[in-house]
């Protein structure tokens, strides 16, 4: 597939960057995908799974810090297991109550652009089977888990043609739910800045670094809701986004005030308000953020300021960092930091036995620990810190944390 | 009558006060109902709002207490005290003149209701002593609320007011004579010590003299010891550039005001000035220079050197505690140098005036740091305690010999024992993280290098002015093994980092480091890191000032320095944009370290904890600063 490819050396050469715009073309690259795909005729779940994961593993390896194609890659492995699940119990209920399950199907199609793809799989789930003890007891037999064979196991036991059917009704519905995540990344800063009210009053004093659109649409709404605050913007060197958020910000007519980065001390104790964006939620409710984030962080916890993180849910990463520092980091060029002519009697390699006297360190990301983030402003809602781990069960499946193939396991 | 109503409330809560002292006067039972029904009657009257005594500090002079001792402060209820203070062959004339008062109440007559309050408690004597000044002066209506406001203060004090009030004015004037002579003889203690009284109390009777002392220079307070503006100056050179505080507000319209009639560089004011900075200066950068250049020849009263140090300050030639301190003092030297005692002056308050002026136009330039208002401050002390029979030349040398010691006592050997004190901290294998470019610290590193210990540095480094650059530079060329990185990276730096020495600009006598801006940040992150933070510091920049946050005492740098990055053509968001009124850029050049972020003070010394700054300051400053 040569979009595929595109992609990947797109994402080398970061040329993409962004988790929006990531996560955009991700799921947009893996509807592709899912529709290119031919569908066997047994086991199609498991068909479509392996090739969006084939796709996502190379994803995932050419940019591995950029974690929101690693995030829509798992929330398309969901949905496909979503659907699956939804689909088969469908077909398997619906031998009997057909009419039934359609008309589950159309209140879904419905009420569909509000609820995610997840969502509406739980729904479908939920009201087939409904969780109780009575069920769990009596319906023994039935596949109430079915794992990706059981539930091929199922299909293999029909008619032909009704195969073709399900299979196109599968790889539609994993279309319209990838169509729905695609909606929903777009939609996460209307989400998102709809709060802003609840969060900011009058004459409230807002410190921000760099610059996030989540944040910008997020100081937008309060301001066409005619609350009136300041807002601080540290320029978030190297990049200088500060700068560009800033001048979106008087366009709307905001007080700014530009500060630099090391000024970020000194002026957080007149501040009421820390509202930043994210590059990444980890599962432990840390955050990766642009650097600079945790200096700004500790300063806020120092002057026991709220330090309240903005971002959308395809930001969400369902991993645990480790080390993420160093690991989920990534260095840039030292010409952002000093001028190469200026400094090039200073890089003399040979008098000092190969190794340059001279090293810059110019990392783009910062790791914010847990316990430094006040609040997340998600587009489901607010949520503490320690809450992470539950909005990425309902994301992810478990099985997809992983996505690297076994060598052997692909078939 | 509609004058007299606002007077009420200023006398109930004293008649309330006579309330408490008479259960306890034998004849009370007569008295008692007439302030009851007084009470009833302003308690009825007086809104809420009222003044009442609290709020206005009663001025307690320990002479006027003493002449009276029938004063009792306002907070004691004790009845047995008052039974003490008070002998019972009062009470009668006291009922007496309860009677008068409440006759007072019926005609309405302003002046005597205003007495009765203020002399409810008081002895018969003071009160008759008191009704002769009112009733003599009898003042136009329109002076009465001036009147009313001494009243209450007459009454918070205690004593009556009139014998207060001369007694007052003629304390005055003893301070200000003190005063006088202190700064003939030009001990400062000797005048921090007389000016509280002074300035404690602005009454509109004494407000001529009053205003005087103020805008002369508040530097006489016991808040601002270093008033390098000095108040030597201050009195016989009105017609001299008075100095601006260094401490002024710049948002008190009037000094503004008074400051820009006498200034030699024409500033203009910055458009888009920072709300929370008001009390700052915010000038329009890069007009000064030019504006200055051309005035060059215009400016008879200000020395060459003076003038050049004065444009290094101005263009940033120059910038570093040590360097700027360094530089003013030698500009001082050759000002000595070259200086005559003019006929019919003597020596030591002229050149103590003159030199005032160089400050002056150097706080105009670019507001002064605490090492030079420190070594302005020894200067200035040097001249004052010159005796007065020494000639001219005798003078000069000593003067200039002083000003050698102390750059050379005070900075240069200061910080060779501070290097002494900080190679001990680093050992093999150490990994030290310094911000900005410090200059002691830049000697330590390059001495421990000398002798062969094995170690890395980590510059960090800021905007604007990438001053770690140069740093950067100099311990490459050495051969030091450098990391450079920007102060966002800090905290991914930090991991590695094992000590973080960093300079400072001050360090106040709350422990609290006052240092390049972007310090506090990296004292924080090591702080959170658990790596010790070393700050190296010479003792002569320590300030018995104390400062918790950076926004109250601080220095504006260049707003245009942030909406240009250096060196990167491609970052240019913020062109044509810098004139939106809605955008304010702020360049902070310091900013505050709390001491808990301190593990250690490096100074010449020896290396202490941030705690024992008052202790250095009480035990060296005045020992060897003020001699």
């Amino acid at each position: 597939m040569p979009d595929v490819a595109d992609f990947i050396r797109k994402l080398q050469r970061r040329r993409i960057e962004g988790s929006h715009a990531t996560a955009r073309q991700t799921a947009e690259l893996l509807r592709s995908v899912v529709s290119q795909t031919r569908m066997p005729y047994t086991n199609q779940a498991a068909a479509l799974l392996d090739s969006v994961r084939a796709v996502g593993e190379q994803l995932i390896a050419a940019n591995p810090v950029e974690l929101a194609v690693g995030n829509i890659v798992r929330r398309v492995l969901h949905i496909i297991r979503e659907e699956d699940l939804s689909s088969s119990a469908v077909s398997f209920e619906g031998l009997m109550i057909s009419e039934k399950s359609d008309d589950e199907e159309d209140v879904d199609q419905k009420g569909g652009p509000v609820l995610s793809a997840a969502a509406v799989a739980a729904a479908a789930r939920s009201t087939l089977r409904p969780r109780s003890l009575q069920t769990l007891l009596e319906d023994g037999p039935t596949p109430a888990v079915p794992s990706k064979s059981s539930s091929a196991g199922d299909s293999e036991g029909k008619s032909k043609s009704d195969k073709s059917t399900m299979g196109k009704r599968l790889k539609h519905s994993v279309i319209e739910a990838i169509n729905l995540l695609i909606e929903e990344i777009d939609d996460c800063y209307e989400d998102i800045s709809e709060q802003a009210v609840e969060h900011i009053h009058q004459n409230e004093v807002i410190l921000t670094l760099g610059r996030s659109k989540t944040v910008k649409e997020f100081l937008y709404a309060a301001k066409q809701k005619n609350r009136s605050f300041r807002v601080f913007v540290a320029e978030g060197a190297p990049r200088y986004q500060g700068h560009v958020l800033a001048k979106e910000l008087i366009q709307k007519g905001l007080e700014t005030t530009v500060i630099t980065d090391s000024a970020i001390f000194a002026m957080i104790s007149r501040v009421n308000m820390v509202i930043v964006g994210a590059h990444a939620i980890m599962a432990n409710g840390g955050v990766i953020a642009p650097v600079g984030m945790n200096m700004l962080a500790l300063a806020a916890q120092r002057h026991a300021v709220p330090f309240v993180v903005v971002a959308g849910s395809h930001k969400l990463c369902p991993l645990y960092p480790h080390n993420p520092e160093v690991l989920l980091n990534e260095l840039k060029s030292p010409s952002e930091l000093i001028d190469f002519g200026e400094f090039s009697d200073c890089m003399d390699f040979g008098a000092h036995g190969g190794a340059p006297l001279m090293h810059v360190v110019n990392p783009t990301f910062d790791y914010v620990p847990p316990n430094l983030i006040s609040l997340f402003i998600t587009d489901t809602g607010g949520h503490n810190a320690a809450h992470m781990y539950k909005l990425i069960a309902d994301y992810y499946s478990a099985d997809d944390l992983v996505i690297k193939r076994k060598s052997t396991s692909s078939n | 009558m509609d004058l007299r109503r606002p007077n009420r409330p200023v006398i109930g809560p004293k008649v309330r006060q006579v309330g408490f002292i008479t259960p306890d006067s034998g004849s009370a039972t007569a008295s008692t109902s007439i302030p009851a029904v007084a009470a009833a009657a302003t308690a009825a009257g007086s809104p809420p709002s009222s003044l009442s005594p609290v709020m206005i500090p009663p001025p307690r002079h320990p002479s006027t207490e003493m002449s009276n001792p029938h004063y009792h402060p306002i907070g004691s209820y004790n009845p047995s005290e008052q039974i003490l203070g008070s002998p019972p062959a009062l009470s009668p004339s006291r009922s007496s003149r309860f009677d008068a008062d409440g006759s007072d109440f019926g005609g309405d007559d302003d002046e005597s209701v205003a007495l009765s309050g203020v002399g409810g408690g008081m002895t018969p004597k003071s009160s008759l002593l008191m009704r002769q000044p009112v009733t003599k002066t009898a003042p136009p209506v329109s002076e009465t609320t001036k009147r009313d406001s001494n009243v209450s203060k007459g009454k918070a004090a205690g004593p009556s007011a009139a014998p207060k009030e001369k007694l007052t004015r003629a304390e005055r004037r003893a301070a200000q004579e003190a005063q006088r002579a202190a700064k003939a003889a030009a001990k400062e203690a000797a005048a921090a010590g007389g000016a509280p009284s002074v300035s404690k109390q602005p009454k509109p009777a004494t407000k001529p003299t009053n205003q005087q002392k103020k805008d002369g220079a508040s530097g006489s307070g016991p808040l601002q010891p270093l008033a390098p503006s000095g108040s030597i100056e201050k009195k016989q050179g009105k017609k001299e550039v008075a100095a601006p505080h260094p401490r002024m507000q710049f948002d008190d319209m009037t000094k503004v005001g008074k400051l820009k009639k006498r200034a030699v560089v024409n500033q203009s004011e910055a458009r888009n000035r920072v709300e929370l900075f008001r009390h700052l200066p915010q000038y329009e950068h890069g007009t000064q220079l030019p504006d200055l250049e051309s005035k060059f020849f215009q400016l008879d009263p200000i020395h060459p050197s003076v003038y050049q140090v004065g444009l290094q300050f101005l263009s940033d030639k120059i910038s570093g505690g040590n360097a700027r301190c360094i530089a003013m003092l030698l500009a001082f030297k050759e000002v000595i140098q070259d200086y005559t005692t003019p006929p019919e002056k003597t020596l030591t308050r002229d050149l103590g005036a003159k030199v005032g002026s160089c400050v002056s136009f150097l706080i105009e330039c670019r507001p002064l740091s605490v090492s030079m208002g420190n070594a302005i401050r020894f200067l200035k002390n040097r001249i004052s305690s010159l005796p007065h029979n020494l000639s001219d030349k005798e003078a000069k040398s000593r003067l200039q010999s002083d000003i050698d010691r102390f750059i050379n006592e005070k900075i240069i050997i200061a910080s060779k024992a501070i290097v002494e004190h900080g190679v001990s901290k680093i050992r093999d294998g150490d990994v030290l993280l310094t911000y900005g470019s410090p200059s002691v610290v830049e000697s330590i590193f390059a001495y421990a290098h000398g002798i062969k210990k094995n170690f890395r540095v980590v510059v960090v480094d800021s905007r604007p002015k990438h001053e770690g650059q140069g740093l950067l530079r100099r311990l490459v060329e050495r051969g030091i093994h450098c990391t450079y990185t920007h102060i966002n990276a800090v905290s991914y730096v930090m991991h590695e980092v094992t000590r973080v020495f960093l300079g400072a600009s001050s360090v106040l006598s709350n422990g609290t480091v006052y240092s390049r801006v972007g310090t506090a940040c990296v004292a924080m992150v090591a702080h959170a890191f658990r790596v010790p933070v070393l700050v190296c510091c010479e003792a002569y920049k320590f300030h018995e000032r104390v400062q918790l946050d950076s926004i109250c005492s601080n220095e504006l740098g260049d707003p245009d320095a942030i909406s240009k990055v250096s060196g990167r053509k491609d970052l240019n968001y913020l062109d044509g944009w810098a004139q939106n009124e809605n955008l304010q850029l702020l360049n902070l050049k310091y900013d505050a370290t709390p001491s808990d972020y301190v593990s250690v003070l490096v100074t010449e010394q020896g290396m202490l904890p941030p705690t024992s700054v008052p202790v250095i300051i009480r035990e060296y400053g005045i020992e060897r600063l003020w001699t």
